[in-house]
């Protein structure tokens, strides 16, 4: 019964972004809702407003999550982070690099048979924390890790 | 060339550890062309479903801080030789791309 209430607000939610984003021009009405854009985490410009717009507000810190980066990017253009998260049930994980323009750099959404696991490649404007969060078990989690940049690579 | 896909997925046990490369510009539309000083327009992979067997394991979607010719690592349980990950992704004009791979 819970379970579907929060199933239930979760879907309201989500449908009421959709409503936002198209009415601000920003979606197709034709192309919405097949995986809804989050534009407004997307473009928000600090990583508080990211995090809530993404719906991780209020998460608790955890060494379940381990993110694996360089202490030192050369070339922030070009930063490899990969994160592992332990956390029992946990079935999304979204990335943040708290300096740059708009924080958020990417969610990923684990599906049946999927191991909580990403690998991938991010660019850093300037030294920044590199933040993690994720979901599991209908609660939220946090992890961050500081990377030294010497090149930014917000400029191109 | 925008769009092209390489994808490899090795086995370990029953899991699957897949890493795509896709080659896209991933400009964020907040940099400035050095020449002409006017912003280049925003032209990102935006958002990305993997599939196994044709069913959905995994689904991302990116903003403009994802490197150029992104490249994307994942891992997948209860997978055997032979079996097919697919990866689509579309960007912000609305381009598709796509590209499977043969788990060897």
């Amino acid at each position: 019964m819970d379970q579907l209430r929060r199933t239930f607000l979760k879907s309201a939610g989500i449908a009421g972004s959709v409503v936002v984003a198209i009415g601000a021009g920003l979606l197709k009405s034709g192309e919405a809702l097949a995986a809804a854009w989050n534009s407004n985490a997307f473009t928000a410009k600090s990583i508080a407003d990211a995090m809530s717009a993404a719906g991780f507000a209020g998460a608790t810190e955890s060494k379940d999550i381990v993110i694996k980066a360089p202490e030192i990017a050369e070339n922030g253009a070009v930063v490899p982070v990969e994160v592992t998260s332990s956390i029992p049930g946990t079935t999304s994980m979204a990335m943040f690099v708290e300096k740059n323009p708009t924080p958020m750099v990417g969610s990923f959404e684990f599906m049946a048979g999927a191991e909580p696991y990403v690998s991938t490649r991010i660019k850093m404007g300037q030294t920044s924390l590199v933040r993690v969060a994720v979901k599991a078990g209908g609660k939220t989690y946090m992890a961050s890790k500081e990377v030294k940049v010497t090149i930014g690579g917000c400029g191109g | 060339m925008a769009g092209e896909m390489k994808m490899r997925a090795t086995l370990q046990g029953d899991v699957a550890e897949v890493k795509v490369l896709m080659s896209h510009p991933m400009e964020p539309g907040t940099r400035k062309d050095a020449k002409t000083d006017k912003l280049v327009p925003a032209h990102f992979i935006n958002n990305v479903v993997a599939t196994l067997n044709g069913k959905a394991v995994l689904e991302a979607q990116w903003g403009g801080a994802i490197s150029k010719n992104p490249f994307l690592g994942f891992k997948v349980k209860g997978v055997k030789a032979g079996d097919k990950i697919a990866v689509n992704a579309d960007d912000n004009l609305g381009n598709k791309f796509n590209g499977d791979v043969a788990v060897g």
